[in-house]
């Protein structure tokens, strides 16, 4: 089973972001890897742990696959310390800025001719927040969509993966035969800390670095605008009570007085 | 005059408060055709109920959406879009939607807006990113305008909808049916509002201790929906549909009153754009407080049951 992990390198959770010319400034802020692919790489892993393995030379493989800047190798490294094999960036000037169209064709470009049988993802990631990648390379490459799993179960004998689906709306169980495409939730594992020995290890991983000529894709202008952008006015400090005996009055008449009772 | 698609948004076999806000953000763009999908033989009924300046119908009914979910439904909009050139479609942005929403661009070559806020007559989309600390105004320059809206954002004229109807048959395409939906558990939902939807939310955390009574006592006077932060949904205190947060839903109500829930930043990227910010925590230095209208530092256990007899007092 050769499995892929699409990865982004996002601004720390806890980052201050802002914009500047119309894109997020990723220059100016701490990166990680997003939080919510880690449970993409850890079920990608247990995944081909419940299947003998990703050794070296064996039958499955975990590759983690990543476009941003050349900087985004720190947040790769961190997928590959968890255990993933190896990884292709896609790192190009041409692609800064770029949006969910267009990081969908370039992540499905790779996909198509990587031998894939799974594609995992997180459901969205922290900066953009748009969940739609993961559809988008589904549509894009024609392959099934399992998207929002809360539970994946792989039988690669018959090439079939099963998941359940978690939404707004309910669970839906639901199948299909390889290829797929996945997106996990963030309920479906608990992430492994990469051991030291995991760290070790990766440093002598490949990261496969190429640039939009070598997987043979031409880069277009986003289609999606930005016009302008302005920080909100932060949120005026508000009235701050200690309960003695009548905050709960006291929260009543702050709504009386909004007339929102 | 243009022609603005909408998505008719579905619970179950009931159309969503969300349907009659799609229609308006669409009017002022254009005339609103709305596209209802659904199982063989309930369309006539979810038509019947339809509010909101829609001007006609495009109703196609098939079996595969049920067994092939998202790409079925993105399939057959995407049929519909190609062979009737609308500028703009509009859908509601959940998980759901934006997956729709995400296919259909690809298949028609076109650009895509997520979790807009409001749309202009020109099709300018503003969007809250970073958590709600920023504006952004943006337009698609690509093929037709995709967008979808975050519920409860746009105030919804729900005048009676007279619209045209046209009955379509269409196939969904074999690439689209890949996925084969075996079970489908809907949630069950209870007397109280919808979260998304709703004019007030009261939300537990970890402060509740897993005990919801008292949140779920002041929603009730408030008619309020009951949410909670991970924190209560990953200890199985409460489902996880009620879960808000960037994990969870992202609720812009009038009134967000957050009891025992310190403010991680995942739980704000959910809540933040809420109109008013109520918050009811023990801890001063909660950083919930930070962005609250009114806090009162206190034992949720002591505060919210005292607030709900004054709701209820000041209602009769
Ligand atoms: C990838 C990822 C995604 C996440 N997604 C979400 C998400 O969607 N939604 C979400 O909410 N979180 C999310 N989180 C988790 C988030 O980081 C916080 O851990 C979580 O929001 C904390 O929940 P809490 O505020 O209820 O608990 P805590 O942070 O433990 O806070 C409890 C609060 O209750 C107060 N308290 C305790 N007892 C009382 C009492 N008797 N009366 C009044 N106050 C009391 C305490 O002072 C404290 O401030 C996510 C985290 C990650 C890593």
């Amino acid at each position: 089973m050769k499995i892929a992990v699409c990865v982004k390198q996002v601004p720390d959770s806890w980052a201050e972001k802002k914009m500047i010319n119309g894109t997020l400034d990723r220059e100016g802020v701490d990166a990680v890897l997003n939080d919510l692919d880690e449970y993409a790489v850890e079920e990608a892993l247990r995944i081909v742990e419940a299947h003998g393995g990703n050794e070296e030379g064996g039958a499955n493989s975990v590759t983690i696959i990543s476009m941003g800047p050349e900087r985004a190798t720190e947040a790769i490294r961190k997928a590959l310390s968890m255990g993933a094999n190896d990884a292709i960036l896609i790192s190009d000037g041409a692609l800064a800025g770029a949006d969910a169209i267009t990081t969908s064709a370039v992540l499905a470009k790779v996909i198509e001719t990587g031998g894939f049988d799974l594609v995992l993802c997180g459901t969205e990631s922290t900066d953009a927040r748009m969940s739609v990648v993961p559809a988008m390379i589904s549509a894009r490459l024609g392959w099934a969509q399992l998207t929002f799993a809360g539970s994946v179960v792989v039988d690669p004998a018959a090439s079939t993966v099963a998941i359940t689906r978690v939404t707004d709306a309910g669970v839906d169980s639901m199948g299909a035969s390889f290829p797929a495409v996945l997106s996990v939730i963030e309920k479906i594992n608990e992430p492994r800390y990469p051991s030291f020995k995991g760290i070790m290890a990766s440093k002598k991983k490949t990261i496969d670095v190429r640039d939009c000529a070598a997987i043979g894709i031409s880069v277009q202008g986003a289609w999606s605008l930005v016009a302008d952008s302005a920080p909100r006015p932060a949120r005026a400090a508000g009235i701050k009570v200690t309960d003695s005996g009548d905050g709960g009055k006291e929260l009543v008449d702050f709504l009386a007085g909004k007339k929102l009772i | 005059m243009s022609n603005v698609f909408i998505l008719v948004d579905l619970q179950g076999d009931a159309v969503s408060k969300t349907t009659a806000e799609l229609a308006t953000a669409g009017a002022r763009m254009g005339e609103v055709t709305a596209i209802v999908l659904t199982q063989p033989g309930k369309s006539a009924a979810i038509v019947s109920t339809l509010t909101g300046p829609i001007s006609s119908v495009i109703s196609i009914e098939s079996e595969d959406l049920a067994t092939h979910g998202v790409p079925a439904y993105a399939d057959l909009i995407s049929q519909i879009v190609t062979e009737k050139k609308p500028s703009a479609l509009l859908i509601a942005s959940h998980a759901f939607g934006k997956e729709i929403a995400g296919r259909v661009a690809i298949a028609t070559d076109s650009g895509i807006i997520t979790d807009a806020v409001d749309v202009a007559a020109d099709g300018t989309a503003t969007q809250l990113v970073f958590g709600g600390s920023t504006t952004v105004h943006s337009k698609i320059s690509h093929g037709v305008s995709i967008m979808t809206i975050r519920p409860n954002t746009i105030e919804a004229n729900t005048a009676a909808a007279s619209p045209t109807v046209e009955n379509v048959t269409k196939s969904v395409s074999d690439v689209a049916k890949k996925v084969r939906i075996t079970a489908t558990q809907p949630f069950v939902k209870g007397g109280r509002p919808e979260l998304t939807e709703a004019n007030i939310v009261v939300s537990g955390g970890r402060g509740t201790n897993g005990d919801f009574a008292a949140v779920e006592g002041l929603a009730d006077a408030l008619g309020a929906a009951v949410g909670a932060s991970r924190a209560a949904t990953d200890a199985g205190w409460y489902p996880h549909t009620h879960q808000v947060g960037q994990t969870g839903k992202t609720v812009s109500p009038q009134l967000y009153v957050a009891c025992g829930i310190s403010g991680a930043i995942q739980h704000r990227a959910g809540m933040q754009t809420s109109k008013t910010i109520v918050v009811v925590n023990k801890d001063a230095e909660a950083p919930i407080f930070d962005i609250a209208d009114f806090g009162v530092i206190g034992d949720l256990f002591a505060v919210l049951p005292k607030a709900t007899e004054g709701v209820i007092a000041r209602k009769s």
